[in-house]
């Protein structure tokens, strides 16, 4: 009889709190401001948090992956780039996306790795610690649960943006040593907004199993159910949003503004999947000559040069909706996640 | 803060919908003294022990320790009370130091003090030869010596613990009241919840009893078992003599309310320690007084008395 669970008790220490005006403590239970730092303690728990990824199995196996993955595709696109005679002025940005059979281009590989990794890293974050029957006694400790949930999403996010950058800067090591030529300052940037949008893309994955680690109480569950809405974005968006947009907006005479609006249709609803953000970022970044995602009608193109690559802030402006979207995910994903642990009781 | 009262609840009270885990609870603490929280599982202890810390919510009433609000100042609260919750965990996979060093970083403690107190902690519990081996493979035992030094860790005024004999072996229960007491001499305040009385006995100078959220018995021990076993003290007799006059002289003593025998044993309930009187009684009554013994009362007898009244009247 006792062991209710009630989803919907809000514990003392939820919400950030000024300080107050009156110590006086005589009111009844509110849920009136707290006192003190919601960041007390966060730092400890970044570096344990951080320390433990580091040194963790499961991150050993994922680095030697992904190290492995980006020697060998770009080994390959070296191969390619060599026997390669045209003049480009973008070469080095050809490093990631090159492909040679069998070998897909580097970033194909990362737009599915990097959430692999992602997960990995938070699938387990906050169930682990109930599991493990540390939560009660660390949240004994002087410190609001804002501080742990941050603490362990910042610390999973610095280990992604520590192992990606390493990857991105093994990739350009490797070009200059192979290719014998080093970046220009236009390559440089572009691969930099490439490396943020990567590290973003990677964050909403990070707060999606840190919102499943936080609903379920099994690690296991929460990696499947992660694992899940990956591969149902990876595989299946595309064919759901195909054909939502034909029931939508189906085809009945035939007329070109009938076809229009359905692709247009199609495409927005593509855009639900980060997936699908990503890989247009890495698209308007890494081939300067791509110049817009949406349908190009004949009389837009009157006096374009194709092929011309775009400046560099062009393309920017072009991803930058994307960018955009990938980190307000990261963000709506976190915040979800917050207040679902705030108002999750601790007792076992 | 010179509330003279360590922990005082008024009317406190906690709803999960409908059932009430807690209701209109009136508790104070004492500096310096053990005070044991009694009763089934279920009947409110966590979730009370939970809102001392600030970890739930209340419902309504109101909450002070140390003069602190527990819901508007957890961090102070929390900077001074230690808690040993009843299944007390650890990071398996790092060492005993590692653990209490980010208890203590999470405390504030600088570095250096957090070595010293660490070092000296882990060789009072006993835990000095495996400071440095992974908790994973320590024993129940050794965990809840380590919980007691990460509790001891931030130099608390009030240490709140939650079944913490439980599933020990008793020389590790013996350990651990030992433990507590020291912690007593130390001037902390404590409160344990536990279901196992004798212990509770041996250690708590006032104990509650809580059952269905309320706390329906309070006070030391020996008021208890005043309150209900009526006395609680028993007096076994070994007379040899004529049983009647014996018998009616025992019941004309105060303090006596019961007295049975067979043969020549007689057994007295008493409110007090009348051994002195009973004995006078039954010589002058002509008897030859052969052995005579009293049993104290224990918690346990109080407890199971207890929750059989209110069963009956239940019935």
């Amino acid at each position: 009889m006792s062991m209710l669970k009630p989803a919907l008790s809000l514990p003392s220490d939820q919400i950030p709190g000024k300080q107050s005006d009156q110590p006086q403590v005589t009111q009844p239970a509110t849920r009136r401001g707290r006192e003190g730092s919601p960041w007390t303690g966060l730092w400890a728990v970044v570096t344990k948090d951080m320390a433990d990824h580091l040194t963790s199995t499961r991150m050993r196996i994922l680095e030697i992956l992904i190290v492995l993955t980006a020697a060998g595709t770009v080994y390959a696109a070296m191969q390619t780039l060599r026997t390669t005679v045209s003049e480009d002025p973008f070469l080095f940005l050809k490093l990631f996306t090159t492909a040679r059979d069998p070998l897909p281009a580097f970033v194909s590989f990362l737009s599915f790795l990097v959430p692999l990794i992602a997960i990995a890293l938070t699938f387990d974050a906050v169930n682990g610690e109930f599991n493990q029957r540390t939560l009660s006694r660390v949240l004994a400790q002087p410190i609001y649960r804002d501080a742990l949930l941050m603490g362990k999403f910042l610390a999973s996010f610095f280990t992604l943006t520590l192992v990606l950058t390493a990857i991105w800067l093994l990739i350009i090591g490797l070009g200059i040593l192979g290719l014998g030529l080093p970046p220009n300052g236009e390559e440089v940037v572009r691969a930099f907004t490439f490396l943020i949008a990567t590290i973003f893309y990677g964050g909403i994955w990070l707060a999606l199993a840190l919102v499943f680690s936080t609903v379920f109480r099994q690690p296991a569950t929460a990696a499947l159910a992660s694992i899940a809405v990956w591969l149902f974005f990876i595989i299946f968006w595309g064919i759901v949003a195909d054909v939502v947009a034909q029931v939508i907006r189906p085809i009945t005479i035939g007329m070109p503004q009938e076809l229009l609006a359905q692709a247009e249709l199609a495409q927005t609803l593509a855009r639900f999947s980060p997936n699908t953000l990503y890989v247009e970022a890495m698209m308007g970044l890494l081939h300067p000559a791509v110049r817009s995602f949406g349908f190009v009608l004949p009389s837009e193109l009157q006096g374009a040069m194709l092929g011309a690559p775009l400046p560099l802030d062009q393309s920017l402006l072009l991803i930058w909706p994307q960018i955009t979207g990938l980190i307000a995910g990261t963000l709506l994903l976190f915040a979800l996640c917050y207040t679902l642990f705030q108002r999750q009781e601790i007792r076992a | 803060m010179d509330n003279k009262w360590v922990i005082e609840t008024q009317d406190l009270t906690k709803r999960y919908g409908n059932f009430t885990a807690v209701d209109s609870l009136n508790l104070t603490l004492n500096k310096g003294e053990v005070f044991g929280l009694l009763g089934p599982n279920g009947a409110g202890k966590t979730t009370t022990i939970l809102m001392l810390l600030g970890l739930t919510e209340r419902t309504s009433g109101r909450v002070q320790v140390l003069g602190f609000d527990p819901a508007r100042q957890p961090l102070q609260v929390k900077a001074r009370v230690g808690y040993l919750p009843d299944q007390i965990g650890f990071y398996d996979d790092l060492t005993a130091r590692e653990n209490l060093s980010y208890i203590a970083k999470l405390n504030g403690i600088p570095r250096v003090e957090a070595r010293q107190r660490i070092d000296s902690l882990l060789a009072r519990v006993g835990l000095s030869d495996v400071v440095n081996k992974v908790v994973g493979a320590f024993s129940r035992g050794m965990r809840q010596r380590l919980g007691v030094a990460e509790v001891l860790l931030k130099e608390p005024q009030v240490i709140i613990m939650d079944e913490p004999t439980l599933g020990l072996d008793p020389e590790a229960a013996r350990q651990f009241l030992a433990m507590i007491r020291e912690m007593k001499h130390e001037g902390i305040t404590i409160m344990l919840s536990s279901h196992l009385l004798h212990q509770v006995q041996a250690v708590c100078d006032r104990v509650g009893l809580f059952q269905k959220g309320r706390m329906v018995l309070e006070g030391p021990v020996s008021e208890l078992a005043q309150k209900v076993l009526g006395g609680g003290y028993q007096l076994h007799l070994e007379v040899n003599g004529q049983p009647a006059p014996i018998e009616r002289a025992l019941l004309n003593l105060t303090d006596v309310t019961d007295v049975t025998h067979a043969g020549n044993r007689f057994t007295v309930k008493a409110r007090r320690d009348l051994r002195a009187d009973a004995a006078r009684a039954a010589i002058q009554a002509g008897g030859n007084l052969l052995a005579l013994d009293v049993d104290a009362p224990s918690l346990d007898e109080i407890y199971t008395q207890y929750f059989q009244e209110v069963e009956h009247v239940h019935a």
